[in-house]
Formats: C-alpha cells, structure tokens, sequence
C-alpha cells in the first residue's frame, strides 16, 4: 500500500471518507426533494414529467448520477468496513451495559440505520429510476416526455410500499440527525463559534428533509 | 449497609471467565468503591478463596491506575470520577452490583478485573512526546504561548491514560485517549516541530492494537475521570489529514 491508500483504509482515513460522501449524499437528498415537490402541483403530472424528463437527459445530471453512485459506494463499502472493524474491537461484550446514560440511540446505531436506508434505496431504484431509465413507461400523448408520474401514483397506492417509505425516511432522520453533525467533527470542523449552529442546523435539516420526503407518499396515499 | 457483588472472576489469560455472586455485609456509605472490594477480599482470605484482583494505586484520583466497569458504567454511576474516588453513598443498602473489567480485543484480561492496558502505552511510544537531544534548559517565558492555548492544552494533559474512553466506547475506540495525547504536543511550540510524525505514528500504532474506529457518539467525552473534551478528537482529526497531506513520508 502506499501512503495516499494507508490514508484512507486507516481509522481516522475511513471516516473522513464517510463524512464526506455522507455530506455530499446530504446536498443530493436537498436538490432530489426540490424536484419532486413538483408532484404538489396540481397538473396532472406535467411539471414532474418535465423535471422527471430533464434529470433522465441533461448531460450535467448524467455526470452527477455518477458521482452520486460513487459515493453511495464508498459511504457503503466504508460503512460496512468500519462496523465490522468496530464490531471485531470488543470481541468479549459487558453483561450488563448502560450505554444510554453517555450516548444517544442514533449514534450507536448508524449501521442499523444505514441497512434500512440501503434497503429502501433498492426498492426504490426498482420502483422508479429502474422503468424511467431503461424505458418501460408510456409515453405522454403529443409530448417528447414518458409519463413517470403515473407511475408514481400507482406505486403511492401500495400501502406496503408506502409504510416502508415512511418508515424509512424515519431511519433516514435518525442517521441524519447523528451523522450531519458527526461529518463535521471527523472532518475535524470543531469550533466554538460554529458547532453548535451547525448541531442546530443538522437537525433541523434532517427533520425538515425527511419529512418533506415522508409527505409525499402519504399525500397521494390518501388524498390522490 | 448490604450489598450483593456480581463480580467478573478469570484464573488467567487463558481460561474461560465467569460472573460470581458475592454477597457483602456492613459496608459503610464512606469507604470508597476500593475499599468495599478490599472488605470483600479480606473475607475471601479468611475463608481461604483467591481474592479478587483488581488494578489501584494512587487511591486519590490522579494515577489512573483504577478501573472497573460498575452497573454498566466505566468508573460507575457518578460523572468524572474514578473508581477509587466512587464512595459507597452513591449505591444503596441492598443494591446489586456488577463489577466488569474493560473490554476490549486490545486491553486482554490478564486475571479478575486486571486488564493489560500496555497498548496504550505503546502508542504513547510511537510520537507522544518531545525529543530533547541536548541544550541547557531553556527560559519558560522565552517561548511565547497564548494563555488560551496554554490552558487547552494542559487540559488535554490531565489525561490519566485509564481507559475508560476504551471502556465506554462502543467500538472500543482509543481516540479520545489518542486526541488528548496528539493535540496537547501539536498546540504547543515545543511539539509543534514533531507534530507530523507524532500524528502519523501514534494512529498507525492505535490501528495495529486493534481498537476501534470513531463513531462520535461521545460516550468517551462523558464517561472520562477528568473531563477531557471531544474538541481534542477533532484536533486529533484535522492533525492527521493536514499531516497525511503534506509530510513526506510516502511509505
Ligand atoms: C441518502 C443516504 C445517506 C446519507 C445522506 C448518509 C449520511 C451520513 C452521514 C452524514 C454520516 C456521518 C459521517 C461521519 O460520522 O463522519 C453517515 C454515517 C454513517 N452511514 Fe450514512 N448516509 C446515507 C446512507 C447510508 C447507507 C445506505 C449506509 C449503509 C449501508 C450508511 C451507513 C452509515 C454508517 C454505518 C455510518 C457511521 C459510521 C461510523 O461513524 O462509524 N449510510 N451517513
Ligand atoms: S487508583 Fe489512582 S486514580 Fe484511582
């Protein structure tokens, strides 16, 4: 190995990876909720297909998705090293443990959290980015755009699909609201001045982020 | 007052450990935690039993030697205290009790509640100090340091290196330890000259002993004796990247 991978296969190394693609993941969920709270608007479908249309063509985009499998990769691969390497630490455990009293659930859960998260990742990408790339959805009659928003309603009818959903972006907020503020101390951005905004702000965000995600499913679950 | 004791007892390194149940009378809510353990181990002697062995030295909260995982809590229910400054007020008459040694694939437990803790001091080895080659001493106030980092880092020195950061962790994870060590040298002109080495080294060492990686749920920061603080760990954090960057060491 040479210095650049002992880096990054090193404690420290693994976690810089993680807080970095977990960030990174962060400004991906921001900009993937603006777009589909175009499904709120009251046109059957027109402006999502639109967007839908756009984030499928746009060569940015394509470069971006990417970057963006990239770093689902990584966050994973690390994710999964590091639990291991963590779980392998403390061969013998304590009878009688009390973490609770020194530690929140989430923090000493992310790799729980993560799983159900991947899972819903998977599902998800069958759901939607599945048909949407690689084209078994109509068309729109007289518009160059294929009718994903169908789709979707269909999918928001399913009461399973819609309970893992939520349950999901549930889990998703819990790993959020250790590991937004988490990146910022393993990247080493501590400081008096700033941490406790940005505490602050990671959670607001996780909050707001993920329920904006849950409000979509139940929406058209019952009122669609 | 009455106690119930579930103690942690293994012969050595090599055999197979089991809690046991030891049940105590007549303790006083004064003695401290030790000395609850030594009314014990007296009373074992006199039955002819093997005592309890436990690691202490200094009894007075500065050594580090103590340890002990009481109720689920290293050093036991009280915040920023060591085992040996824990009195028995803090439980009350009839209570059980369990005693735990550390755990962790890096600390072995070498008989009872006695672990090695030795890996700690070889991380210290690898960069936690200053090299003074030669020179007469120099003049403390001819080397200017800023009171507000004079005081950090001899916060960061209060460290007693007892492992309950270890303990506490969910992935046994010497970082806190670590941090303190690193941080207290790179804050200062004096260690500021080794700082890319003692970084580099010292976190290779922690890696190779096997203990964990860091998690930042802060369990270590809120179970340590003396307070150290999680703004170590990030020091610690940006030591590292900013050495790995720029050191010239490529092997
Ligand atoms: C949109 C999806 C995701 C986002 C935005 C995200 C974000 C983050 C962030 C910001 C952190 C904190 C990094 C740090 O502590 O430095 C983190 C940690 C973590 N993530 Fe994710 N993550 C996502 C998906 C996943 C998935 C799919 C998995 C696992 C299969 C996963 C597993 C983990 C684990 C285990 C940690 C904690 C590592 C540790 O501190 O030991 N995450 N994530
Ligand atoms: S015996 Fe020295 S700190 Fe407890």
């Amino acid at each position: 190995m040479n210095w650049f991978t002992k880096t990054f296969s090193s404690t420290i190394g693994r976690k810089i990876i993680m807080s970095i693609t977990g960030l990174f993941l962060c400004s991906f969920l921001v900009v993937h909720l603006v777009g589909n709270l175009t499904l709120f608007y009251q046109d059957g479908g027109e402006a999502f297909n639109i967007y839908s249309h756009f984030m499928a063509n746009n060569p940015v985009i394509r470069t971006m998705e990417i970057v963006l499998v990239l770093g689902f990769l990584f966050h994973i691969y690390d994710a999964i090293v590091l639990t291991r390497r963590n779980k392998a630490a403390r061969p013998v455990g304590y009878n009688n443990s009390r973490p609770e009293e020194n530690s929140t659930w989430s923090s000493r859960n992310m790799g729980l959290l993560g799983t159900i998260i991947l899972v819903f990742l998977l599902v998800h990408l069958w759901n939607f980015f599945v048909p949407a790339r690689f084209g078994e959805l109509e068309g729109v009659p007289d518009k160059d755009y294929l009718n994903l928003y169908s789709e979707v309603v269909l999918a928001f009818k399913n009461p399973i699909y819609v309970a893992l959903y939520v349950i999901s972006m549930v889990a998703l907020a819990y790993h959020l609201i250790h590991g937004f503020q988490s990146a910022f101390q393993s990247l080493g951005l501590n400081h008096k001045k700033y941490t406790p905004f940005i505490q602050k702000f990671g959670y607001a965000f996780s909050v707001i982020i993920c329920l904006g995600f849950a409000l979509i499913p139940l929406y058209f679950f019952f009122f669609v | 007052m009455d106690l119930t004791l579930k103690v942690w007892r293994q012969k050595n390194r090599e055999s197979a450990g089991a809690m046991v149940t030891y049940p105590v009378k007549g303790i006083s809510p004064d003695m401290s935690f030790l000395e609850m353990l030594d009314v014990l181990n007296e009373d074992l002697l006199r039955n002819g039993q093997d005592p309890i062995a436990f690691d202490h030295d200094c009894r007075e909260g500065i050594c580090g030697m103590c340890s002990l995982y009481i109720n689920g809590r290293p050093h036991g229910p009280e915040r920023g205290t060591t085992t040996c400054q824990l009195h028995m007020r803090h439980f009350n008459d009839g209570d059980t009790i369990t005693i735990e040694p550390w755990r962790a694939a890096a600390f072995p437990v070498h008989k009872d509640l006695v672990v090695d803790r030795s890996a700690l001091d070889r991380i210290q080895q690898a960069g936690g100090y200053v090299s003074v080659n030669t020179g007469g001493v120099p003049d403390a106030n001819a080397i200017p340091i800023p009171k507000t980092i004079a005081d950090k880092a001899f916060d960061a020195a209060t460290c007693i290196q007892c492992g309950a950061c270890v303990a506490a962790c969910k992935n046994a994870s010497a970082m806190l330890f670590l941090s303190a060590k690193v941080s207290q040298l790179a804050m200062l002109p004096q260690g500021k000259v080794e700082a890319k080495t003692r970084v580099e080294n010292m976190l290779a060492q922690h890696d190779v002993e096997g203990f964990g990686a860091c998690s930042n749920t802060g369990a270590c920061a809120a179970e340590c004796p003396v307070g150290i603080s999680l703004e170590n760990i990030a020091i610690l954090n940006r030591e590292y990247l900013s050495a790995k960057a720029t050191s010239e060491h490529v092997a």
